[in-house]
């Protein structure tokens, strides 16, 4: 049997009607080591207090949900075991964003940043369906597999100082997925997404700090990407300026 | 229902001292000033090189003093701290693919340290 163990699950709370700036609130929590922190917050929320606002969904780290500062670290609540924390565990919503309420943030400028790089498909020609699928190869796809993993937790953006002091930086995640479709084989929409993450707000706000890829609880690697983009947008500018000649 | 969203204002001053990981980087980035330093006093040691050999010797002596000593010192500790931490970082910005696979990271690192041990061994037998 597990043991059952009592913590205090300290959590920032916010009401928009009521509050005009966020306070701690304690729980004191019964739960067994096997919990995750999302488990305690299940357990208030049912047994609690009901009026508690936080985001999950699927309890298995796919879907990017349920993202918060664990003890000043960006976790997801669903990987975050309660074994690996002492008998106090402090919870507040993704650092860098607006707080909606409670734990809940606002994400929109995240969303809005992601739909700008255009992160599909693009391909170099139409074809119809009848000349049949795009073709890759095991070493083609292995070129950009990795990033296809991001859950768009938003933690590399919790853990990002610079985009904490520069909101208008596009962000690592974003960057990533741009480069994942610009790894594609099949994509022809580099040119594209060129205009929005080879800017200054773009992947020249990086100063590579590397807290997007220390955080990120898929292996993403995001601050490779970015580093990435930022080699292949010098060629470009060498390309460009030094052999106008040389097709890009 | 209206929406009032709660911004947390981060300090554009202390916000390193929140995070280990933040402190190491401006370890790093705070290593540049010891290599404008240096690089400052090559730019004068040329300067002083074309008033002609006096005024070189004089700089020289100058270097040998405890200051000259402990500023090529510091310059030397941090340019290696600087270097070190971006070679450990090459294999994520320049990835290597072999066919299916990935050259793997500590190839990558290696190959940097390894170009670093050649370039100043020629200096240095160059130098002697």
């Amino acid at each position: 049997m597990s043991e059952e163990r009592q913590i205090q699950l300290e959590v920032l709370r916010y009401n928009p009607e009521t509050d005009s700036q966020p306070r701690y609130q304690t729980y004191t929590v019964p739960c067994v080591n096997e919990w995750v922190v999302l488990d305690a917050l299940n357990y208030v929320k049912e047994n609690l207090d009901p009026t508690l606002s936080y985001r999950w969904s699927c309890h298995m780290a796919v879907c990017g949900s349920c993202g918060y500062m664990i003890n000043g670290e960006p976790k997801l609540g669903c990987k975050a075991f309660i074994h690996e924390y002492g008998d106090h565990i402090r919870v507040e919503p993704l650092a860098n964003f607006p707080i909606e309420r409670d734990l809940v943030t606002v994400v929109e400028d995240f969303i809005a940043k992601l739909a700008s790089v255009k992160p599909y498909l693009i391909p170099k020609e139409d074809k119809p369906i009848s000349a049949g699928e795009f073709k890759q190869t095991p070493a083609e796809l292995k070129k950009f597999k990795q990033y296809t993993l991001c859950i768009n937790c938003m933690l590399c953006y919790a853990a990002c100082p610079q985009y904490g002091l520069v909101p208008e930086f596009l962000g690592p995640a974003a960057i990533s997925m741009a480069h994942r479709y610009n790894q594609d084989s099949r994509d022809g929409g580099r040119d594209q997404r060129q205009e929005v993450i080879a800017t200054d707000e773009g992947v020249w706000e990086c100063s590579f700090v590397g807290a997007c890829s220390e955080v990120c609880p898929k292996h993403v690697d995001p601050a490779g990407a970015l580093q990435q983009v930022k080699v292949a947008s010098t060629i470009d500018w060498y390309k460009e300026h030094l052999m106008p000649w040389v097709k890009k | 229902m209206s929406r009032k969203p709660y911004i947390r204002e981060v300090s554009k001053t202390s916000w390193f001292l929140s995070q280990p990981r933040y402190k190491r980087y401006m370890a790093r980035e705070v290593t540049c000033i010891f290599i404008f330093a240096f690089t400052f006093l090559l730019i004068c040691a040329l300067g002083s090189l074309a008033k002609g050999p006096e005024a070189f010797q004089s700089f020289l002596h100058a270097l040998r003093s405890p200051l000259g000593v402990l500023l090529n010192l510091a310059a030397l500790v941090a340019t290696i701290y600087h270097s070190m931490s971006w070679f450990d970082v090459t294999p994520q910005a320049m990835p290597i693919q072999r066919g299916e696979e990935f050259v793997p990271g500590n190839v990558i690192v290696g190959a940097h340290y390894g170009a670093w041990a050649v370039v100043s061994l020629i200096i240095l037998i160059w130098g002697i």
